[in-house]
């Protein structure tokens, strides 16, 4: 049986093969990397180098192109980015031990995601809600007054949401 | 100017479908956001609740420029413009409108600003207001996605007279005569960049439109395309014939996805008509376009790095000569022109050159979009003849500054400009006249600041966005511009030395000086011209540490004064416990431990907090 991890392979494949027929293939890069992140989510680094195998292009230069473009990411990113706000409000009123949980129950630390791409957990400075702290920012949704057992409840109903 | 403007023709004037009613909803970016696509389903349900579907055609129409008043829907005849539309609306407009003929008067827009009059006079008179569209002409009139719209209002029909009637050298007369310049910001004149790419060696050579729109705030190109993809397509036409180019390239962000979709589905109903593709309308043209994306570099709007990028490389400027119009894309010779550019080849092929140059001021000539932001009344996108000046532009059309404030600055040219002030309301909008008060056109992105905006603020925001979109080649560029961020930072941050604005325009001047591209050339311009025109506030910040409008947080000491009645409120908001006191009796901030929030500030009833 074809994982998906292969089929999300032979779609780039495919779409190499097609654009490789073009004048000028090697000028499709950034298509080709827009296309490996629509499958994959993000630039993984052994799919870059099946690009530079594919396209005949050396992986450093595919490296180069990929980390110049601010919309390439090179790390997985979760379908909710958690942004805890850690300014010295947010701090006082408990936004340290909301992190500690949150850490503990997503199994990861800050900057990762989450195995199931589910969350990718950041920390921001001040996000000028002092009046709501601690805060903590969902995509672009900001939730407050949060205290370390309703942040898992938020979490938990993302979850839910997501599914 | 007469008969000549015969693209401009209302709606009903327009071989359409039959109806008695035409509602236009607004499928603009700000207006989806506000849920416009829900409009869309609950109309016609409630037009088939009325039954009177058959009496009414709806259009999905690109941004109509009113975004702060969102979602924004037309009826006609009668030019009726609802805006703030709820669904909950939906019935009584449809009601009142439609079914008892009144139209629906809670949610009519009245205020006689731009848009109104927009619609009452657009197709009789040619100045609506002190408005005047040639480049969004068709925006928020046609539906984006249907090319039979585009058609009913002369679409292709400067193509056909292209192929036709005029020779390659012929049309680019007409461009050179129209007195076109380009609207991506430099202002180069667009009829002799094209005879400069006609007139190189090659056989191959290639048309790029450049939709990498970058600037914090711009949406002008993305409206251009999302309402009227088709005028592009068919000014690219136009400039391949001229030129000798069988291929184009839209180069556009990824983050425009809209706008995508409707330029792919675009291109496909122009190729099955056979405006793209070979011996285009039975002629021995042959011509096709291929959108590029771009991945988010501010840097790849510069003509030579945008190459770069369409060649598949990291988008880093290169040093001219060669010029791209003598070698470009894939070494050939190559013609770059912008969005807005490109929109106002058909007008002026079908209206000519002379009615084209009889718009504008003597050097700059036809119309420029601008898109309006900041602390204005009516946000959104304008489009005005050359020769208004800034204050009509900011009171007349956009309505002034809201809650009694006072204008304070305007920022034209976007991170690359630099800052107006009220000496300066009165200059025409034209190239030379921008750069003449120390600003200039940019791409057309317009940031108007009220006196609650600190200017040594707003001189770090750009810079932050330039210092982080440099591509890193040149060293001035690169470290220069971190390094005026430091001291900027620092001056916000109450750690400001005495010698910093010094350091500041000896810096600004050398990265100005020494860099290769215009991001580099022109990274220092909100600064040093914030630095001549509001030197007193960077003053204020080193010197005495001190943001008169407050907004650098850093600099702020919040103290209680003898209004205080002892209530407690502030203590029992403040989050890091500054504030000690006894019931009825005056409170006092501990100034080590705040933290300058201004929860205080908000919920004192006394104002017995000061803040300076």
């Amino acid at each position: 049986m074809k994982t998906k991890q292969d089929e999300k392979m032979n779609l780039l494949e495919e779409y190499m093969q097609e654009m490789k027929k073009q004048p000028y293939a090697e000028s499709q890069l950034i298509g080709i990397l827009h296309k490996a992140q629509e499958l994959y989510g993000y630039l993984p680094e052994d799919v870059m180098e099946a690009i530079a195998y594919g396209m005949n292009i050396p992986a450093a230069r595919i490296w180069g192109v990929a980390s110049f473009y601010h919309y390439f990411n090179l790390e997985p990113v979760g379908k909710y980015t958690l942004s805890l706000c850690l300014g010295t409000a947010c701090y006082v009123k408990g936004a340290g031990k909301i992190l500690d949980r949150m850490r503990e129950y997503l199994n990861v630390d800050v900057g990762q995601t989450t195995e199931d791409r589910l969350f990718t957990l950041q920390e921001a400075r001040c996000l000028g809600a002092c009046g709501l702290a601690p805060v903590l920012m969902v995509n672009d949704r900001i939730y407050g007054k949060l205290t370390p057992d309703s942040t898992i409840e938020l979490l938990d109903k993302l979850k839910k949401d997501a599914k | 100017m007469g008969d000549s403007v015969t693209t401009n023709q209302p709606i009903e004037k327009r071989p359409r479908k039959q109806v008695e009613y035409n509602i236009i909803l607004c499928s603009g970016p700000s207006c989806l956001h506000n849920k416009s696509s829900e409009l869309y389903t609950e109309i016609v349900k409630q037009l088939e609740a009325f039954n009177c579907q058959s009496k009414v055609e709806i259009i999905l129409s690109g941004c109509l420029g009113m975004c702060a008043r969102g979602p924004i829907m037309v009826i006609n005849p009668g030019y009726i413009l609802y805006g703030d539309v709820g669904v909950n609306d939906v019935h009584d407009i449809i009601k009142g409108h439609i079914v008892d003929k009144t139209p629906f008067s809670q949610k009519v827009i009245h205020e006689d600003h731009l848009f109104n009059r927009f619609y009452r006079v657009f197709g009789d008179v040619k100045f609506f207001g002190k408005q005047m569209r040639i480049a969004l002409r068709n925006c928020g009139i046609i539906d984006p996605e249907k090319i039979d719209d585009y058609l009913s209002v002369r679409g292709y029909e400067a193509l056909a007279k292209v192929l036709t009637d005029y020779s390659p050298a012929e049309v680019i007369h007409q461009i050179q005569d129209s007195g076109l310049r380009g609207r991506g910001g430099a202002g180069f004149p667009t009829g002799l960049k094209w005879k400069l790419t006609a007139d190189a060696e090659g056989e191959v050579k290639y048309v790029i439109c450049n939709a990498d729109e970058g600037d914090p705030g711009a949406f002008m190109d993305r409206s251009a395309i999302e309402g009227d993809p088709h005028s592009i397509i068919e000014g690219m036409l136009i400039g391949g014939y001229a030129v000798g180019a069988k291929k184009g390239f839209l180069y556009i962000r990824a983050e425009y996805p809209l706008a995508i979709k409707r330029l792919e589905k675009a291109l496909t109903a122009a190729r099955e008509q056979n405006f793209l593709g070979d011996n285009i309308l039975g002629s021995n043209y042959s011509f096709d376009i291929e959108i590029r994306l771009g991945a988010g570099a501010f840097v790849c709007g510069e003509e030579t790095a945008l190459i770069q990028s369409i060649e598949g490389e990291r988008g880093m400027p290169r040093p001219r000569p060669p010029y791209p119009s003598v070698r470009g894309l894939f070494d050939k010779p190559t013609l770059t022109n912008n969005v807005e550019t490109w929109a106002n080849i058909p007008v002026i092929i079908l209206d000519g050159a002379k009615w084209f140059s009889t718009i504008g001021t003597k050097s700059s000539k036809g119309t420029k979009v601008f898109a309006v932001a900041g602390n204005v009344e009516n946000t959104g996108l304008v489009e005005v003849p050359m020769g208004t000046t800034l204050r009509e532009i900011i009171f007349d059309i956009c309505g002034g500054i809201p809650g009694n404030r006072k204008f304070k600055a305007l920022q034209t040219g976007g991170p690359s400009g630099g800052c107006l002030t009220e000496d300066s309301l009165d200059t025409q909008v034209d190239y030379e006249s921008l750069a003449k008060a120390g600003s200039f056109m940019g791409s057309g992105g317009m940031i108007v600041m009220d006196d609650t905006t600190c200017m040594v603020n707003v001189a770090r925001y750009f810079l932050e966005f330039t210092q982080n979109e440099s591509c890193g080649k040149c060293t001035p560029c690169r470290e220069g511009t971190k390094r005026m961020l430091e001291i900027l930072t620092r001056i916000t941050d109450g750690r400001g030395e005495v010698k910093d604005i010094e350091k500041l325009e000896r810096l600004g001047a050398m990265i100005s000086k020494a860099s290769l591209c215009g991001l580099g050339r022109s990274a220092p311009n909100p600064v040093l011209s914030t630095l001549s025109k509001f030197r007193n506030e960077y003053e204020d910040h080193i010197l005495h540490k001190k943001c008169t409008t407050g907004s650098c947080q850093a600099m702020l000491t919040y103290s209680i004064n003898d209004q205080c009645i002892g209530c407690g409120a502030c203590i029992r908001v403040c989050p890091v416990n500054a504030i000690k006191g006894i019931k009825r009796n005056p409170h006092t901030i501990d100034s080590e431990l705040c933290i300058k929030c201004g929860e205080c500030m908000k919920v004192c009833k006394f104002r017995a907090i000061d803040r300076v």
